[in-house]
């Protein structure tokens, strides 16, 4: 090749090739200890999923190999560091939203959730947030929820209304 | 002409007063989320399955199809307005039309796009109306071999042809293919890939990876860039009139974005960025007025793609109405859509359910009307959408995707999957793997499963079946060619410097 820079190894792009290797060993290692009934035993249920470990694990070559030779990320992500301010607030938020979802309730959880994403995107007035993230959340909940039909798991507060 | 008669029919089922309330409800919503950054028709009709449970299927499907017209509409507003494509469709709309909406012409730049979007749609749908039937003529001398060749063909174009990197597209396709393997086998009993969680026996819902790719991997690569800039909303200019010159500048680009994006959509490779990519390479090419692009907009620039994305956005249904084939993420949740009916599409599907299927492409042909309608008086209204606070839009995106996820089963590890797949999403987005096949994987991968199995049923455990059938190693072929022909061109051309090359032919 006529380019002579030596392209450096890629840390982020190595984790994820290698990362990838480590998933077809897995989907191989589960196929593997499947029990199949010797009926099946030509074309049974683990064909296709040792095709995919197969694929899995040249891609993941692939992908190491593109790793040393200097990754692939896109220099427009390169260029832009991760802000980890905000993901940690969404991440507290969705967390948050797991553990309370069960017992206060979609609407209530949701209007915390709310808040706490648009905080991450650079809004500072939460009361304001709350409020309106209570009534989307409201609406949504006997609006959208109910002309669906999906039960999304009122809690005390959407009892308290009659849902 | 049984293709009109048929036709006809179909009018009669999509102009009930509820069919076209569907319809107007569908072409709304999804010109709505075109319009927004970050949403998609994808997400919307995600979110939007469980009114399979409530409405029978003509309905939804009119719904959803709506939906996904009204995206590729929407879309092209956000473009021209905010640079920011609302769909990847788009992009290259944001090229010129943002220009021209920074000279002043953005008026126009909208009426272009809306009524080239009418033209490649109409004529798109009348492609399909015709093609459809030929389509289905063909496919029902398909065996299981011939199935599963098509299917893998189609996997390669759509994840390895089409995207910035084969390797990384395959790379979501296999991750989708793994997700779709999760759950209990059909045809044995077998519980696969279930690590004994209970929850896993029944798989995965492509809801939970839909939303978790689309919405909640988007907000936090959107939350994480939050240095990289922040859009600016052109004030509309201009009249929404085109002028004499404008009208006739337009009409050929519409056309020949029209032929370009139907056969490529309609391909069992399918895709929307490639034909408007090529439309618009055409347009420049052809322009008499090369020295507009790129400095203050030139028309044929919007135009020509934007017609070509719609007519790919026909095209698309094409081979997932006839073959059962999906070539989008859209088509594939559409796909998910009809197996919840417990509705096979396939060559099939146009007898079984013909009043389904032509009632659908009456409604596409209405909808239509209704979109240009929407977006061209109404287009203020749109402008108004898109002035909904970043905070307050991505908030109310997450509590969707609660609502969209939690309400499958009130379960707790539907959320907590749904944000390890956001996660997943986040990493695919920062690191350039496409999600799309992710989701096309996981539909049509226990699709291709069952006709692989079909077919070595069939020949007793002998894999030759592939080679030895002429039409499916053909397109097994084709498959492999895709993979590695741009490959091996690219080696073959570094190897040889070709005489063109050398210093001085520029």
């Amino acid at each position: 090749m006529a380019d002579q820079s030596r392209p450096s190894l890629a840390w982020p792009e190595l984790f994820i090739g290698i990362g990838l290797m480590l998933f077809a060993g897995l989907v191989w290692w589960q196929t593997a200890t499947m029990p199949v009934s010797p009926m099946y035993a030509k074309v049974g249920p683990t064909i296709f999923p040792y095709m995919t470990a197969i694929g899995l694990f040249f891609l993941a070559v692939f992908l190491i190999g593109f790793s040393v030779r200097g990754g692939w990320q896109p220099a427009d992500e390169k260029e832009v560091p991760v802000d980890w301010g905000p993901i940690a607030f969404v991440v507290a938020g969705l967390v948050l939203n797991v553990g309370l979802i069960g017992t206060i309730g979609f609407t209530l959880s949701s209007t915390i959730l709310f808040v706490l994403v648009a905080w991450a995107f650079g809004s500072r007035n939460p009361l304001r947030d709350a409020a309106i993230g209570f009534v989307f959340a409201l609406v949504s909940f006997f609006g959208f929820a109910k002309a669906l039909g999906v039960n999304i798991g009122g809690g005390w507060f959407e009892n308290l209304l009659g849902a | 002409m049984e293709a009109l008669s048929s036709l006809a029919g179909g009018f009669a089922v999509a102009l009930t007063p509820q069919n076209l309330l569907w319809c107007l409800l569908g072409t709304t919503l999804g010109t709505a989320i075109g319009v927004l950054p970050g949403l998609g028709p994808a997400l919307t009709i995600a979110l939007l399955l469980p009114i399979t449970f409530k409405v029978d299927p003509t309905a939804a499907f009119i719904l959803f199809a709506g939906i996904y017209y009204g995206a590729m509409y929407g879309g092209s507003t956000t473009s021209i307005l905010l640079n920011t494509p609302g769909e990847s469709a788009t992009i290259v709309t944001a090229l010129e039309g943002n220009k021209m909406a920074r000279s002043g012409r953005g008026g126009a730049a909208l009426s272009t796009a809306a009524i080239g979007s009418f033209v490649a749609g109409t004529i798109g749908t009348l492609g399909i109306t015709f093609l459809a039937p030929v389509v289905v003529d063909f496919a029902l001398k398909f065996g299981p071999a011939e199935y599963f060749a098509l299917m893998v063909l189609a996997f390669v174009t759509v994840s390895a042809v089409l995207g910035s990197s084969a390797v990384r597209g395959l790379t979501s396709l296999f991750f989708g293919i793994f997700l779709g393997l999760i759950g209990i086998d059909l045809q044995t009993g077998q519980a696969r890939f279930t690590f004994g969680q209970l929850e896993l026996l029944d798989g995965v819902n492509v809801i939970i990876v839909a939303v978790g790719l689309f919405a909640v991997g988007e907000t936090f690569y959107v939350a994480a860039r939050r240095y990289a800039g922040k859009d600016e909303i052109i004030p509309l200019k201009g009249s929404l009139y085109m002028t004499r010159e404008e009208w006739s500048r337009s009409w050929k680009p519409w056309l020949r974005g029209t032929a370009i994006g139907f056969p490529i959509g309609a391909m069992p490779a399918g895709g929307a960025e490639v034909p408007t990519f090529l439309s618009y390479w055409m347009e420049k090419k052809l322009s008499k007025r090369p020295e507009e692009f790129g400095t203050t907009g030139a028309i044929e620039g919007v135009a020509g793609p934007e017609a070509a994305n719609n007519a790919s956005a026909a095209g698309v249904l094409v081979p997932m109405l006839t073959l059962g084939l999906p070539t989008s993420a859209t088509a594939a949740i559409m796909l998910s859509a009809f197996q919840s009916y417990g509705i096979n599409p396939g060559p099939m599907l146009l007898q079984s359910q013909p009043q389904l299927v032509w009632g659908l492409i009456a409604s596409l042909f209405i909808g239509n009307v209704m979109l240009l309608v929407l977006n061209l008086p109404l287009v203020g209204l749109w402008v108004r959408i898109l002035k909904i606070p970043p905070p307050l839009l991505y908030a109310g995106i997450l509590v969707f995707a609660t609502i969209g996820t939690y309400g499958i089963s009130n379960s707790p590890v539907d959320l907590v999957l749904l944000y390890v797949i956001g996660a997943i999403g986040f990493l695919m987005r920062r690191f350039d793997f496409p999600t799309a096949p992710v989701v096309i994987g996981m539909i049509l991968g226990p699709l291709a499963e069952q006709e692989l199995r079909r077919a070595m049923t069939i020949s007793n455990g002998d894999a030759s079946v592939f080679i030895t059938q002429p039409l499916a190693a053909a397109l097994l072929f084709l498959a492999g060619a895709a993979v590695v022909g741009p490959k091996l061109y690219q080696f073959t051309r570094r190897q040889t410097p070709r005489p063109e090359n050398v210093p001085g032919d520029a």
